[in-house]
């Protein structure tokens, strides 16, 4: 509890003593309206100062206003009614401020925890000098200095490991649990917390520039993206209060005139009454607190997943997406070259890879790589000899005493070898072994392991339709679609072709659902901003990409494109309980208020028990991990 | 020009009130109270002197709702 809250808490506590003492002991007279005075004014004298300048500057229909008229109103009536009994106009003030105080407490207490949740902001930065370490503010660190991050501790700022080895628990960027491993060379990103071992780290990025300060950035800016849902609340409460207030003075006025003309009592004390009730009922906090809230804890859930979402109004139609166009390589794909398939092998497919890899081990081309990975052991570089690269054709090595030739069509023309050519898609590398054919190895982008799967979550949770667009040929393309399981797909595109497709489809959503379009980011930045919602994969450390998209998936799992969806709809679906919820409850107290059988006891208890059922349905939102 | 302040504000509609308050201020472009975060992003027009203009924010926001702070 702040100073402010423990002030009101003291102030609440007297109020109700003395209220207390007059009922108790039953202290009639002077004497008990001396201490209901004294009660009321202890509890409400903020209140009815702040109504005062509110009407001196006019902001006249707040909730300070409306307390302070339905009170009064109450005192009057009583001193009217000859009653001396004032309790009711300040228990009403004295509850008011207990759920005010309640909200202000409950608020700032799940504002906090939900802000600890996302805090990945660094304190400080170790520097060595003289052989000791030196806390410093990561701001004042320059590009290429050298930083010491001890175990335990978040790395500052984004750079390159020089020195030492370690694990890193990268949960706060990208949700996922498995520690990666760094040695030195590595690139390491800014948020990660250091695990085992004390690592030296070159900064490539001032602080500013750094991952964790643009994701920071990205985070304290999402509330300017409103959602409609929030802008319907703001607009609703402007209206609401002064609706409310015109009510009640209706109430107050027309059914007692209406009773006179008939030739009946007026009974003016019963209808001011209920329209006092009115005003208090009539308070739009608990409505206006619950729905920002509800987004900010969905937000904050989906950070904490690894999802960036740049504001509510993307969460709001990632909920209601109907389309999901992907962009292949990168996103589908890994983007990275793999053994595929090996086909008319004259010897075993191992010894053809590993021949194969031995012949190419001189080479650093991406080519060479994958087939070294395929073959997954220690290249053992005595055993080649005589390496000759042909280039553009491939390259001819002595492995083992036998000419071994790897390479194009071209290659084998030129060796005068007989060569099978081959219908799958991708890179081929003909395989010689003295002047013989021996084969042929596939080398394309492979589909990530959890592709698959992905497209059928998606459509599982009511996505319509998936398309994958790419600049591959037909046939690859086709392929392609069928293994992954999406809807349709459109190949040979130019990445401007990309932008005009995504609008064609865009046609077809109709009024009610959203196109997202998912891509890694690199050379697709215009249909990310074209798309409904642009969402952006294994952006650790892409800059490009955190501009670029509306949402942005920290690691590159195409599942938690799903995962996303899910997490939208739930908090969107709480947004939409609080809004039916308090605005039912509002309105049966209302209506109950009007016909007399509500009265401000039970209108000050819907109001505050309202607000206290939606902060907490509201934090449900947080509460994404198991989606 | 882009500006981010801490402010303290307790309750939400009183937040919405701020930024309406802010909004209204002349030499302000646009501004942005989040709630959740306590903080007022407050995007200046050109050539509006930024401590002028910020003293007129504090000012305007007081008088909707007395008990805030922005932390100039």
């Amino acid at each position: 509890m702040n100073r402010k809250q423990k002030k009101m808490l003291i102030r609440i506590v007297i109020a109700a003593v003395l209220l207390a003492a007059v009922k108790l002991f039953k202290i009639g007279g002077w004497a008990g309206t001396a201490l209901y005075a004294a009660s009321y004014i202890t509890i409400g004298y903020d209140i009815l100062r702040k109504a005062f300048r509110g009407i001196i500057n006019h902001q006249v229909f707040d909730e300070n206003f409306l307390m302070a008229v339905a009170t009064v109103g109450a005192i009057a009536l009583a001193i009217y009614e000859k009653t001396g009994d004032f309790a009711e106009a300040v228990s009403v003030m004295l509850f008011y401020q207990i759920g005010e105080l309640f909200q202000s407490y409950a608020v700032g207490k799940s504002r906090r925890n939900i802000a600890a949740l996302m805090d990945i902001r660094p304190d400080y930065a170790n520097i060595e000098r003289d052989g000791r370490l030196e806390q410093v503010d990561p701001d004042q660190i320059p590009a290429g200095s050298v930083i010491v991050v001890q175990p335990g501790e978040k790395v500052p700022i984004d750079g390159q490991v020089i020195e030492g080895a370690s694990s890193l628990d990268t949960a706060a960027l990208t949700g996922e649990s498995q520690p990666r491993d760094v040695k030195d060379g590595d690139d390491i990103i800014s948020g990660c917390i250091n695990l085992t071992g004390v690592l030296k780290v070159r900064t490539t990025k001032a602080f500013g520039e750094s991952t964790v300060s643009k994701i920071l950035e990205l985070m304290e800016n999402s509330s300017s993206h409103k959602s409609r849902s929030e802008n319907f609340i703001s607009r609703f409460a402007r209206a609401y209060t002064p609706a409310v207030c015109c009510s009640a003075l209706a109430l107050a006025i027309l059914p007692p005139v209406i009773n006179l003309m008939m030739g009946m009592p007026g009974g003016w004390e019963i209808w001011v009454y209920r329209a006092l009730t009115f005003l208090v009922i009539s308070c739009p906090c608990a409505l206006v607190i619950s729905i920002p809230l509800s987004f900010f804890a969905g937000l904050g859930g989906a950070g904490k997943e690894g999802v960036l979402i740049k504001g509510s109004n993307y969460l709001e139609a990632l909920s209601q997406t109907s389309i999901v166009v992907f962009d292949k390589t990168g996103t589908l794909t890994r983007g990275v070259f793999e053994v595929s398939g090996i086909h008319h092998n004259t010897i075993p497919e191992e010894k053809l890879i590993e021949l194969a890899a031995l012949a190419e081990c001189a080479s650093s081309h991406p080519i060479s790589k994958s087939l070294q990975r395929a073959y997954g052991r220690e290249i053992e570089r005595d055993r080649v000899t005589g390496i000759q690269e042909i280039s553009g054709s491939g390259v001819i090595a002595r492995v083992d005493g036998a000419e071994v030739a790897a390479g194009n069509g071209k290659l084998m023309k030129r060796l005068g070898v007989d060569y099978m050519d081959c219908h799958s898609s991708g890179t081929i590398i003909h395989i010689a072994i003295d002047g013989k054919y021996a084969g042929h190895v596939v080398i394309s982008d492979v589909e990530k392991p959890t592709s698959r799967a992905a497209i059928a979550e998606l459509k599982k949770i009511g996505v319509k339709k998936t398309v994958m667009l790419t600049g591959d040929m037909g046939r690859v393309a086709e392929h392609m679609a069928k293994k992954l399981g999406v809807d349709q797909y459109r190949s040979d595109l130019l990445p401007a072709d990309k932008v005009a497709e995504v609008e064609k489809l865009l046609a077809e959503t109709g009024r009610k659902g959203k196109l997202a379009f998912v891509g890694d980011g690199i050379n697709d930045a215009p249909v990310l901003s074209r798309a409904d919602i642009g969402i952006a994969m294994g952006a650790m450390g892409s800059d490009a990409a955190i501009e670029a998209a509306d949402i942005v998936l920290m690691d590159d799992d195409p599942m938690k494109i799903s995962k996303a969806i899910k997490i939208s709809r739930k908090c969107i679906g709480i947004v939409y309980q609080n809004i039916a919820f308090a605005l039912g409850v509002k309105a049966l107290c209302l209506i109950l208020g009007a016909l007399g059988i509500a009265n401000m006891w039970a209108a000050i208890f819907a109001d505050v028990g309202v607000m206290v059922l939606a902060v907490l349905n509201a934090i449900r939102a947080l509460y994404v991990h198991k989606l | 020009m882009k500006k981010t302040y801490r402010i303290e504000v307790d309750c939400a509609n009183c937040a919405n009130l701020m930024e309406e308050a802010a909004n209204r201020t002349e030499g302000v472009q646009k501004a942005v109270v989040n709630f959740m975060t306590q903080k007022l992003i407050v995007e200046f027009a050109d050539g509006s002197d930024v401590n002028a203009v910020m003293k007129n924010v504090l000012n305007n926001c007081k008088k909707v709702e007395e008990d805030c702070e922005i932390y100039l």
